[in-house]
């Protein structure tokens, strides 16, 4: 299988009044046809720039400052405006964490889906409609012809978040960056939104990034994890093996911090600490001043990511490489 | 149709005005004097742009109800002697057309600048507020007395009357839209930092199309709000150019000049060719102002009584 997306060694700064900030730190995964990646982290760990540096969109004074990031073995970074908005919303959709603010609320419904379409495809306003109700029927909503005359005001939460699916999956994409999808939602809801991404995953062979804090959403949707500190990868490697064993200081402390059965009525265990901030992130491994197995090395030596004891498994902590 | 006319009864914007007696009011004041201006060459007695009308032996006739007042004359005649109320009644089509047209100007000016700079940002922001600055710091009756002096001396103050309507919509319109702009602007500013922005951005839209199908109708409460109130400040700023003799002349008078030409004859004792004009101008310039007061709190979500 070829990789439908690879991200290599990307750099991504913010040009600030007092100088340059590094929120993305040589990152590297790759991502292949059909498959679901994870991306993990405490807020501002840079999860969320990472999803829009993939197509090139991110926020000023940020901009891409080294690293590649190739989509199906182009180079988003350089390519031209007029390209790189025919990928976007045409090849690479996102789906947004609050459904509330993403859909226009002046808009229709099937005004905002009709658009969308014709935005890459020469195609009429009937034919957009055929498909639209098509694709809010692929993603349950119940009388969809109905629905598309009405406004995002009228819809609850969680039918906006399918609605906001269904705007994603509209012109077949390859890759679905869903940046939070859930977190505005509640439980119950949150649920059935990612089946409805891994089902659709493997109905279109369709790539997904889910960008979250909630390992346990991940745990259930995806195959492989990247855990993001700091504007790092510390661990990388299939969902299942990262969660079950994992192997940076990092990962262990924030499986351990999910609520568990067998500790009924004790406290949560929490790593001590918060995420530095950009501007004051220590040297050597970030993470070493929270980190209960830190070294005097670890103060001096920035660790690489490197494979632990499978091939597929990498990790980014001193302890396990001497 | 049917369908839109039942989301327009059941919207919040219905059941506040249905509540509001004095938008009630002045809605209706407006509309019948709209209605009677548009309609004015068959419900007003006489024309008043027909030279035979003229008649100066009638002139300064007072109105019907006064000593020396005759039934021709409802409220009695000019000093050319035309029929006030017919007079008044095309002067007030003339002053609300430019109201209007003046207004579409500032909007059509202000929004596509406003947008631009809000939208871009940068230097292209600068720019236009820095010009949108200096247009505020221009006295718009300096401005006109400037154009009309060159314009008059340069194809003379005859054929003046037949620019004069076009004249006073650009005078009027390039005077006010920098009030369009950096409420657009404002707008713009707080709407795109919004998060469907960003999610049609994602989409593959662009700048354009952004600009003009996201954000512009996101923005337009504020912008019905600045137009009613516009509308009232353009019907003013041209009565009161008439009044100075800059605007409309004497043979095709609005509001401003009729209240204008009948100051010369105030001391005189005919107080009616002043004053009725007078009247008419605030109580249109007063429906306006308050029907903008009613919209603004109907639109504005923060009194939001629902």
């Amino acid at each position: 299988m070829a990789a439908l997306l690879e991200v290599k060694d990307l750099v991504v700064n913010f040009a600030l009044r007092g100088g340059e900030l590094t929120a993305l730190n040589g990152i590297s995964f790759s991502l292949n046809q059909g498959e679901r990646l994870g991306l993990v982290g405490e807020s501002g760990a840079g999860k969320s720039v990472a999803g829009f540096s993939i197509i090139n969109l991110i926020s000023k004074p940020g901009y891409i400052a080294g690293g590649r990031v190739l989509f199906q073995g182009r180079e988003i970074s350089v390519l031209p405006f007029a390209q790189l908005r025919g990928i976007r919303g045409n090849l690479i959709t996102m789906v947004f964490q609050d459904p509330m603010m993403t859909l226009n609320p002046v808009l229709t419904v099937g005004t905002q889906m009709i658009e969308t379409l014709q935005a890459h495809q020469r195609i009429s306003d009937r034919d957009a409609a055929d498909i639209a109700v098509d694709k809010l029927r692929q993603v349950h909503i119940p009388s969809p012809e109905r629905r598309l005359e009405q406004y995002p005001h009228e819809f609850s939460g969680g039918m906006r978040q399918r609605i906001i699916i269904a705007i994603a999956l509209l012109n077949n994409p390859q890759l679905i960056i869903a940046d939070e999808p859930t977190t505005a939602l509640d439980v119950t809801i949150q649920a059935e939104i990612m089946d409805l991404f891994v089902e659709l995953c493997n109905q279109q062979e369709m790539g997904l990034i889910l960008i979250t804090h909630d390992l346990a959403v991940v745990y259930e949707t995806t195959e492989k994890i990247a855990v993001m500190y700091a504007g790092q990868i510390v661990e990388q490697g299939p969902t299942e093996e990262v969660v079950s064993s994992p192997m940076h200081p990092y990962t262990q402390g924030l499986i351990a911090a999910l609520p568990q059965g067998d500790q009924r009525g004790t406290r949560l265990n929490q790593i001590p600490g918060t995420m530095p901030t950009l501007t004051s992130i220590p040297a050597g491994c970030s993470f070493h001043p929270r980190c209960s197995q830190a070294r005097e090395i670890c103060s001096r030596q920035t660790p690489a990511l490197k494979p632990g004891q499978a091939r597929e498994r990498l990790v980014a902590c001193h302890m396990l490489h001497q | 149709m049917k369908r839109q006319w039942r989301r327009f009864t059941g919207s919040y914007l219905w059941y506040s005005f249905k509540r509001d007696k004095v938008a009630m009011v002045s809605f209706a004041t407006f509309l019948i004097l709209f209605v009677c201006a548009f309609l004015a060459p068959w419900i007003s007695p006489y024309n008043p742009y027909d030279p035979a009308n003229i008649d100066i032996l009638a002139a300064e006739t007072p109105p019907m109800w006064m000593d020396g007042g005759t039934q021709e004359y409802i409220m009695g005649t000019d000093a050319q002697g035309r029929d006030l109320l017919s007079t008044m009644i095309y002067g007030m089509r003339i002053s609300i057309t430019i109201g209007v047209f003046a207004v579409l100007l500032q909007a059509f000016l202000g929004i596509v600048i406003g947008l631009i700079s809000g939208y871009f940002g940068g230097k292209l922001d600068s720019f236009f507020m820095r010009m949108a600055d200096v247009q505020l710091s221009f006295s718009y009756l300096m401005v006109a007395i400037f154009i009309s002096a060159v314009l008059q001396a340069a194809i003379g103050v005859g054929r003046f009357g037949e620019i004069a309507v076009p004249f006073l919509i650009i005078v009027i319109g390039l005077a006010q839209w920098p009030q369009y702009a950096r409420t657009v602007r404002a707008s713009v500013l707080a709407e795109k930092k919004k998060e469907y922005v960003e999610a049609a951005r994602v989409a593959g839209f662009n700048s354009q199309r952004i600009m003009w199908r996201h954000i512009l109708p996101n923005c337009m409460s504020p912008i019905l709000v600045l137009s009613t109130i516009q509308v009232a400040n353009a019907v003013m700023s041209e009565a009161a150019l008439s009044f100075l003799g800059l605007g409309m002349p004497v043979t095709r008078p609005s509001l401003g000049s009729l209240i204008n030409s009948g100051f010369e004859y105030i001391f005189s004792g005919s107080w009616w060719i002043t004053a009725f004009p007078g009247i008419l101008l605030v109580v249109l310039v007063l429906a306006v102002n308050l029907l903008g007061d009613f919209l603004r709190d109907a639109l504005n979500p923060k009194l939001y009584k629902g």
